[in-house]
C-alpha cells in the first residue's frame, strides 16, 4: 500500500470534487424534470451533445464562456425536441428517450470529427491571494473553475426552488397529480416544457464540463454513460437535490479512487478496476430500490405519464 | 388550429402507416442532413437507399451483406419485442450481445486445435448461456429488489465492453497475433467457422436460425398463452395480477429470451462475419435492434422489415462513405432521426388531427401510462 500514500489527500478531494461535477450538474437537471413529472431517458444523448458544442464553440471562438453558452443552448434545444415528442405529440416517454439518446450520440460524432485531438483552451480557475494559498483548504475550497462553483450554487438553489417558492410547488403539483394541478388552473404542458428544456441545458453543462475540464479534449462517445449514471443519482438521492451532490461525490470518489489505483499499478487488472463506476451504481441502486417503503414517498406520482388536455 | 382528438380505438390502418410515415421524413431530414454537410441530397439519398439493392455493379456484393447485417438486428429485436409488450425496457441487449460473443468464443478457443462438427453448436449454446446469465442480473434484481432494469441492464453494457477488453488483451488473445488486442481468427479452423452455406449469398447458419426464430416468435405471440399473458401485462399490469399472471415468471422470461437471443446472435456475428473478438467488435447491433423493434411494430413480420431496412442503412451508409466521403456518423444520425419521427408519427394511432375547435365538450382529460402505447 506504499503507492497508494504517495497520493495527496488534498488533490485527491480536489479531483473528486471535479470528477462529480458533470454527474452533479446532469442529475440536478433531471431531477427537476421527474419532479415535474417527465421521465426523460436521454440524459447521456443531451450530456454528449453539451460536450461536443461547447467543446466545439470554445474552440472555434477560443472563449469558454461561448463554449459554456453553446453547451447549455444545444442541450437546451434538444430537450426540446423530446419536450415537443413527450407534450404535444404525446409520445412514449422512454422511447422518446432512447431516441434522444442515440441521435445525440450520432450528432455529436458528426459535429465532433474535425475537433478529434485538438485542445480547447483552458477554463479559468479561482485564484484569491492568501485563501487559495492555504494548505489543504486553499486547494481543496479556493481554486476550482467556476462551473464547479456554479454547481454547488445550484444545487442549492434547486432545493431552495424546489421547497420553498410557489414556482418550485406548482412544478412539484404537476409532477404528482397533473389532473388536479389542471383543474385549479396551473399549465401542466408548459411547466414540464420548461422543465425539460432546463434540464437538458443542466445536462449539456455536465457535458461540456467533461470536454472541456474534466478531461479535456473531445473522443466520441467520450460521456461513456455518465449520462446514465446521473439518472441513476436521481433514483439514489430519492428525489432530494442535497442528496444528489452526496451521491455525485460518492460516484467520483469511485472513480477518482479507481483511477488513482491505477496509476498506482495495483495488481488489479485496468479494466477490472474501470468497471468500478458502473458496478458500485448497479449496487447503490439495489440497495436504494430495495427499501420500498421509502422509494414510494419520494417518487412523484405522474411519473412517465403522458398528460392529454381535452380543451 | 390543430388538435388531437383520442380515437376510441387505436388505428390499425395508421398502426401500419406510421412506419411509413416516418421512413419517409427520415428520407427528407436524410436529404437535409447531407445538404448542410455539402453533399448532393439525390446523390446521397440514392446511394444510401437504391444502389445496394439495384446498381448491377454493387448487388453482388450488397445483397447477401444486407441478409449478414440484418440477421442478427433481427434476432435481438424478436427478443427485445417480447419484454417491450410487456412494459419491461431491457436496453442492455448491447452487452448481452457482447457477452454472448465471449462465452461462445472462449469455448470454442478453449477447444482450438480441437476438430467436430459439435464444435460450433456447442459454442452457440455457450453464446446462448452468455447472454441469458447477462440478462438474469436485471431480472432478477428487479424481481427481487425492484431495481430498475433499464439503468441496470444499460450498466451491464458498459462492464460488458470492459470484460471484452480485458478478455482480448488476457487469456482470449492470440498467442499468434504479435500482441494486437484480439483473439485468434475463427476462420482457421474450420469447426469453429460459422461460414457462408452457399457460396456468394453471404448465407450463414445465423440467417436460417433467424428465420426460424421469426416463425416462433410468430407462433409464441399470437398462439401461445405466454404472449397472451405479455401482452396483458402490458396492456395494464393490475389486470394482468388479476388474471392469475405470473407477473415476476413473465419478468424473468422475457429478459430471458432477450438476454438469449442476444447471446446467439453475438457469437453468430463472432464466428462467422466478424471472424474473430477485438475491442472493435460490438458495432451498436443491440442499440439498433431497440429501433428495429419499434419500427417494426414489436411483430415479428414487421421486425424483418424493419431489420432489413436498418441493414439498407448500414450498407448504404458505407458506401455513402465511400463514395461521397461521406461522415460514418451521418447514418447514425440518420439512425436516431427515423426512431424520433417514428415516436412522433405513432400519436397518430391513438390520436385523430382536427382543425379547429371541438364541436363538443369531451370528457374532462385523458391519460395514456408510459410503456402501453406502442
Amino acid at each position: 500500500m506504499n503507492e497508494l500514500g504517495s497520493i495527496s489527500p488534498e488533490l485527491l478531494v480536489a479531483s473528486v470534487m471535479v470528477a462529480s461535477t458533470p454527474i452533479l450538474l446532469a442529475g440536478l437537471g433531471e431531477l427537476v424534470v421527474e419532479k415535474a413529472g417527465v421521465l426523460n431517458l436521454g440524459v447521456e444523448g443531451l450530456m454528449i451533445i453539451g460536450a461536443v458544442c461547447g467543446f466545439a464553440m470554445s474552440v472555434i471562438t477560443g472563449s469558454v464562456l461561448a463554449g459554456v453558452l453553446a453547451a447549455l443552448v444545444g442541450g437546451a434545444l434538444l430537450g426540446l425536441v423530446f419536450a415537443v415528442l413527450t407534450q404535444y405529440l404525446l409520445s412514449n416517454q422512454v422511447a422518446t428517450g432512447l431516441a434522444t439518446t442515440l441521435f445525440g450520440l450520432g450528432l455529436a460524432s458528426l459535429i465532433g470529427k474535425p475537433f478529434i485531438g485538438v485542445r480547447p483552451p483552458e477554463m479559468p480557475r479561482l485564484r484569491v491571494e492568501f485563501l487559495s494559498d492555504l494548505p489543504f483548504i486553499g486547494h481543496v475550497l479556493f481554486s476550482h473553475d467556476p462551473v464547479l462553483y456554479l454547481s454547488l450554487g445550484m444545487t442549492l438553489l434547486i432545493w431552495y426552488f424546489l421547497r420553498h417558492t410557489k414556482k418550485g410547488l406548482i412544478l412539484r403539483a404537476v409532477g404528482e397529480n397533473h389532473d388536479a394541478a389542471h383543474s385549479i388552473g396551473y399549465k401542466v404542458r408548459q411547466t414540464r416544457i420548461l422543465a425539460i428544456m432546463f434540464g437538458g441545458a443542466m445536462a449539456g453543462l455536465g457535458g461540456c464540463y467533461l470536454s472541456l475540464v474534466r478531461v479535456p479534449q473531445w473522443t466520441e462517445g467520450m460521456t461513456a454513460g455518465a449520462g446514465w449514471i446521473a439518472l441513476a443519482l436521481v433514483v439514489f438521492s430519492s428525489w432530494r437535490p442535497l442528496r444528489v451532490l452526496l451521491g455525485a461525490w460518492l460516484f467520483g470518489g469511485v472513480t477518482v479512487l479507481q483511477l488513482n489505483l491505477q496509476a498506482a499499478g495495483v495488481g488489479i487488472g485496468v479494466a477490472y478496476l474501470s468497471v468500478a463506476p458502473y458496478v458500485v451504481t448497479i449496487i447503490v441502486l439495489v440497495l436504494i430500490s430495495a427499501n420500498r417503503s421509502q422509494r414510494l414517498l419520494n417518487a412523484p406520482a405522474c411519473l412517465g405519464r403522458s398528460y392529454y388536455i381535452s380543451s | 388550429m390543430l388538435r388531437l382528438e383520442p380515437r376510441a380505438q387505436p388505428s390499425t390502418l395508421m398502426q401500419a402507416t406510421a412506419p411509413l410515415l416516418a421512413i419517409v421524413a427520415t428520407i427528407i431530414g436524410g436529404g437535409i442532413l447531407f445538404l448542410i454537410l455539402g453533399k448532393n441530397p439525390f446523390e446521397s439519398i440514392r446511394i444510401i437507399f437504391w444502389d445496394p439493392l439495384f446498381n448491377e455493379a454493387l448487388v453482388s456484393y450488397t445483397r447477401p451483406q444486407l441478409l449478414v447485417k440484418a440477421a442478427p438486428l433481427v434476432m435481438i429485436a424478436l427478443g427485445l419485442s417480447f419484454g417491450f409488450r410487456a412494459g419491461i425496457w431491457n436496453i442492455g441487449a448491447e452487452g448481452q450481445f457482447v457477452m454472448g460473443a465471449l462465452a461462445g468464443s472462449a469455448v470454442g478457443l478453449a477447444l482450438h486445435p480441437m476438430q467436430g462438427i459439435w464444435i460450433l453448436p456447442l459454442m452457440l449454446v455457450s453464446g446462448i448461456a452468455g447472454g441469458f446469465v447477462w440478462a438474469m442480473i436485471p431480472a432478477l434484481l428487479r424481481v427481487y429488489f425492484r431495481t430498475n432494469e433499464i439503468l441496470v441492464s444499460l450498466m451491464l453494457v458498459y462492464v460488458s465492453y470492459k470484460i471484452l477488453t480485458a478478455m482480448v488483451t488476457g487469456p482470449l488473445r492470440s498467442p499468434i497475433g504479435y500482441n494486437f488486442p484480439e483473439s485468434r481468427s475463427f476462420h482457421d479452423n474450420p469447426s469453429m467457422h460459422n461460414s457462408e452455406l452457399i457460396a456468394g449469398t453471404g448465407i450463414h447458419w445465423g440467417i436460417v436460425i433467424t428465420g426460424l426464430l421469426v416463425i416462433l416468435c410468430y407462433y409464441v405471440m399470437r398462439r401461445h398463452l405466454f404472449g397472451y399473458h405479455v401482452n396483458l401485462m402490458g396492456q395494464s399490469n393490475k389486470v394482468a395480477r388479476f388474471a392469475g399472471v405470473r407477473i415476476n415468471l413473465v419478468i424473468v422470461v422475457c429478459l430471458g429470451i432477450t438476454g438469449a437471443l442476444a447471446g446467439l446472435a453475438g457469437i453468430l456475428e463472432a464466428s462467422g462475419p466478424a471472424g474473430k473478438l477485438s475491442p472493435h467488435f460490438p458495432v451498436g447491433y443491440g442499440f439498433t435492434a431497440i429501433i428495429v423493434a419499434f419500427l417494426g411494430r414489436l411483430h415479428p413480420i414487421g421486425i424483418v422489415l424493419a431489420g432489413l431496412l436498418m441493414a439498407l442503412t448500414y450498407i448504404g451508409g458505407e458506401l455513402a462513405q465511400f463514395m461521397l466521403d461521406a461522415p460514418a456518423a451521418a447514418i447514425q444520425v440518420f439512425q436516431g432521426m427515423l426512431l424520433f419521427f417514428l415516436v412522433a408519427a405513432d400519436v397518430l394511432v391513438n390520436y385523430r388531427v382536427r382543425i379547429g375547435t371541438p364541436g363538443r365538450p369531451t370528457s374532462g382529460a385523458r391519460e395514456v401510462t408510459a410503456g402501453s402505447s406502442s
